[in-house]
Order: structure tokens, then C-alpha cells, then sequence
């Protein structure tokens, strides 16, 4: 069975200028421990529909299960890691931060200071456990972020863009860490970006997007071995093979 | 760490300008163009701070004002925040409120303490709810601008996370609106403490800083009009400093939501 379902999602946008379909008639299922991309230009809707299987959009059309059970809001069964470093509380430590979700759940104390400090330890911030995001650089918040997304233990990890704003070295790192932390934690994972390296790096299999309305234009399932060598002949294929896909859609729009 | 000598710098030189403008007081003072009963020699000053203090009479009256400020200040917190909070989160109640706070916030507390006396007699009352009316919109608007504020991301990773209406409350809109909500409380006491000792003046009795001016000045006695002075501006300046500064350094400044002011 699969693990998320996402059945003809359809989402349309009441503007002053009329209404803008931003995403149209996407289906996609995705098995368990999947690492899936969505890959395209800037208004392709690879956001949008990456809020709606977040909950924090409501589909106009189409349904979204997780695990079988229909989407309706946000939930903690999905973890949420976006682009903005301010995503951190700033009044909290990075322990604090990651505690979050699990005090939300009513976890005691101790426990949930416990988990907090492996999740941090997942993303090598172990050190850092009582700073506050404001004395993290840019990287270390991204990753602290993605600790508190893992730490009330959802089995979908939902990531949009969250290295778009690093700088190109610490992005490299930051996806090797993702790509570790994935392969220990098992999660499904969809990760939304425009950078067709980052794609063929991190993803299982890459959802190409096009804008105007955003659709699926094809699905690229990237089968080699990890961990990946970026300058490798395989490595630079797959790229070619989606910036195939993408340049058609330069094209067309 | 250059936070120290930063520190001592900022002292010193407040220290000379306060040294320079008591030098050019002193010097009028014993210029001999105004008489000596209404324009007393610091020493004359000094002394009349210096018994008042002795006797307990300056810390009673200290007491008193400060009871009614802290009271005043107090109630304004209670209703303020938690309406602030509602105008942003209501439009209704932003709604309402909005056009009435607009409408009383020009009128100065102290246009009302000659109703207030009508109302509720002289006492206590009259001017803890000057200090109320004088302390409630600076804490109400600057919460309500707080809390619209509050970057919707926190809001949505809240709500990713799990968090209830309680707790997004409490946990995240709270803080998150924090920096604007202490530069509320720090005006607000500036105005609450204008606020009192005026309301003292005309509704106090027998005890208060702002009753002390005013008592004196029908003995002539200025030494204790101008000690009571220099208590009032000490008491201000040590709240100013000491209380809302140490809570924005514990707080906002440690997050980081805040920069520290260079001196």
C-alpha cells in the first residue's frame, strides 16, 4: 500500500485578477522511506502543492491520504521544514525549539529534553544545545529546524527549499547531513526545489513541474547508488535528463 | 567583551552632565537675583532630602505613590495585553475598540481626575485610576501592533507541531510579541508616573510625592519641593533603568528579537 496517496489535487486562487489554477489534477503515490523531489521553475505550484499535503492549504478538488487517512489540516503525523531561518522560535534554545512538538504532546520534561538532544545530536548540534537561533548561522538554524520536525516522530517529513538560501558550500553539506539522516530515520520525505543537482542528489525519484497551471510534466526515478558522486557520468545523465524535461517546459511557457 | 567599559563610559559621562547642570543651578542659586526662600542652594536641598529621609517621611511618601503607580500600572497589564491581544486576533473587537481608544487617547489622564474626585472622592482611587487611564493605551496599542507582528512562519510551525489555541497563545504569540509588548510597558510607566504624582496633587491627601510638592508650596517651603523632585526623577530613572532594562536584557536582547543600544 502506499504511503501517501494524492488523488487529482486541484487548487485555484481567487486573486482581484480572477481566479489562477496553481495546481492542476496532480496525482502521485509515494511508498514508505520514499525520498521524492518536486523539481521546476518558480510558479510551477511545487509549494503549493506541498501546503496543501501539509494542510495549510485546502485543496479545491482532489484528495491527499497519508497512511490511508484523509488529510484535513495540519497534523502531527507530517514534519514541516521551510526556507525561512526565521522559522525558529527565537525565544527558545535550539533544545527548547526541537522540545516543541514533543511538549505539545505532553511529554514529561526530561523525556522530552532527552529526544530533543538526539534529535540535535542527528543533525551533529550537539554542542550547541543551549544557543539561541539568533547566535546559529544560517546553516546550523536549517538544521535545527530540521530536528524539530523529526522530533515528535512523524513518518512524513514535508521540506520546501530549506537550503535554497544557504550559501552553494554549506548546501552541499547540508544535503549530505539530509541524506544521512534520512537513511537513519526512514522517513517519506518530499522536498521541493528548483536546484536539478540537489534533485538527483537527495531523490528516489523527481516529479518535474510546470508552471501556468502547475502540473506534473514527467517523473524521473533516479537509481543510483548512494552515496552519490556529483561529478560522476551516471550523476551528470540524470541531470541532463531533467534539465531536458525542464527546458521543454522554457518552452512552452 | 567591551561591555564593561562601555558600562563605566556611559556613567561618567552622565555623571558630568548632571555635575555641569547642578554647577549652573548652584550658581544662580547664589547669584542673589531671586530670593533664597524660592530658589534654595543645593546644600539647602540636600538637607531637606537628607531629614525628610532620616524621619521616614520621604520613604512613606515614596510608598504611597508608588503603591498607586504600581497598582494603576498593574490593572493597565491585566486589561491592556489581553486586549491587545484580542483586537489583533478579532476583527470585531479591533472593530470596537479601535474608534474608542482612538477618541480617549487624547484626552490627558489628568483632564479627568476632576470627575474621577466627583465620582469616587479623594484617596487612592482617584489616581490609580489616573494611572490606569494614563498607562492602558500605550500597553493596548503597542501589544495589538505586538502581536500583528508575529511572523505567521512561527504560527504555521506551531500549528505543524501540534500546538492548541491555549498554547499557540501562551507558547508562541507571547513572546513572539514580547519586544513590542515591554516597549508598551516602558512608556506606559513613564506615563503612569507623570500621571500620578498630577493626580496627587489635586487628589491626594496627606501622603504621596505629587501631595508633598503641592503641601509644601503653601509654606514656602521650596528645599522640599525640590527634594520631592529629586525623588520623583531617582524613582522614575531606577524603574527606567533597572526594571525594564534588565527585562529587556533577559528577555528580548537575549533572543536576539532586540538589538542593544549602543551608548
Amino acid at each position: 500500500m502506499s504511503h501517501i496517496e494524492i488523488r487529482d489535487v486541484s487548487l485555484v486562487y481567487d486573486t482581484p485578477a480572477g481566479q489562477v489554477p496553481g495546481v492542476q489534477g496532480v496525482s502521485l503515490d509515494m511508498r514508505e522511506s520514499e525520498f521524492l523531489c518536486l523539481l521546476g521553475p518558480s510558479g510551477c505550484g511545487k509549494s503549493t502543492l506541498l501546503n496543501i499535503v501539509a494542510g495549510f492549504l485546502t485543496p479545491t478538488s482532489g484528495e491527499i491520504r497519508i497512511g490511508g487517512k484523509a488529510v484535513n489540516g495540519h497534523g502531527t503525523d507530517r514534519g514541516v521544514v521551510f526556507q525561512d531561518f526565521a522559522q525558529l522560535f527565537p525565544w527558545r534554545t535550539a533544545l527548547g525549539n526541537v522540545a516543541f512538538g514533543l511538549e505539545m504532546k505532553g511529554i514529561p520534561k526530561e523525556e522530552r529534553d532527552e529526544i530533543a538532544f538526539n534529535q540535535l545530536k542527528l543533525v551533529k548540534l550537539e554542542k550547541f544545545v543551549k544557543s539561541y537561533p539568533h547566535h546559529l548561522s544560517g546553516g546550523m538554524q536549517q538544521r535545527v529546524a530540521i530536528a524539530r520536525a523529526l522530533a515528535y516522530n512523524p513518518s512524513v517529513l514535508l521540506m520546501d527549499e530549506p537550503f535554497a538560501a544557504l550559501d552553494a558550500m554549506t548546501r552541499d553539506a547540508m544535503q549530505r547531513l539530509l541524506a544521512d539522516v534520512w537513511r537513519e530515520t526512514r522517513k517519506t520525505i518530499i522536498y521541493v526545489t528548483h536546484n536539478v543537482a540537489e534533485a538527483v542528489y537527495l531523490a528516489d525519484r523527481v516529479i518535474v513541474m510546470t508552471p501556468h497551471p502547475g502540473k506534473v510534466k514527467a517523473e524521473v526515478v533516479i537509481d543510483l547508488p548512494r552515496p552519490r558522486d556529483p561529478l560522476s557520468v551516471e550523476f551528470l545523465d540524470c541531470q541532463k535528463q531533467l534539465l531536458a524535461h525542464l527546458g521543454e517546459t522554457h518552452q512552452v511557457s | 567583551m567591551t561591555g564593561s567599559s562601555d558600562r563605566v563610559r556611559s556613567i561618567r559621562r552622565a555623571t558630568v552632565t548632571i555635575l555641569v547642570a547642578a554647577l549652573c543651578y548652584e550658581a544662580i542659586a547664589r547669584s542673589g537675583y531671586f530670593p533664597a526662600v524660592l530658589v534654595p542652594t543645593i546644600p539647602k536641598i540636600a538637607a531637606a532630602l537628607w531629614r525628610s529621609l532620616l524621619d521616614g517621611t520621604m520613604l512613606i511618601h515614596a510608598g504611597f505613590t508608588l503603591y498607586r503607580v504600581l497598582f494603576g500600572f498593574s490593572l493597565a497589564i491585566v486589561f491592556g495585553v489581553p486586549l491587545g491581544i484580542m483586537m489583533a486576533r478579532y476583527r470585531p473587537v479591533q472593530n470596537f475598540v479601535l474608534p474608542l481608544a482612538s477618541a480617549l487617547m487624547p484626552v490627558p489622564s489628568l483632564a479627568w481626575v476632576p470627575i474621577f474626585i466627583l465620582w469616587f472622592g479623594l484617596g487612592n482611587t482617584v489616581s490609580i485610576l489616573v494611572v490606569f487611564y494614563a498607562a492602558t493605551f500605550p500597553i493596548l496599542l503597542n501589544t495589538w501592533s505586538g502581536v500583528r507582528s508575529v511572523n505567521p512562519l512561527w504560527l504555521r510551525a506551531a500549528g505543524a507541531m501540534g500546538a492548541d489555541e491555549n498554547s499557540l497563545f501562551w507558547k508562541v504569540i507571547i513572546p513572539g510579541a514580547s519586544p513590542f509588548i515591554i516597549t508598551g510597558m516602558r512608556q506606559a510607566f513613564l506615563r503612569a508616573w507623570i500621571a500620578v504624582v498630577g493626580a496627587e496633587m489635586i487628589a491626594a491627601s496627606d501622603w504621596g510625592l505629587g501631595w508633598t510638592i503641592f503641601d509644601a508650596k503653601e509654606f514656602l517651603n521650596a528645599d522640599v519641593m525640590i527634594a520631592a523632585l529629586v525623588v520623583i526623577g531617582c524613582i522614575g530613572f531606577l524603574f527606567e533603568r533597572l526594571v525594564f532594562g534588565s527585562l529587556e536584557k533577559a528577555t528580548v536582547m537575549r533572543w536576539g528579537m532586540v538589538k542593544a543600544v549602543k551608548s
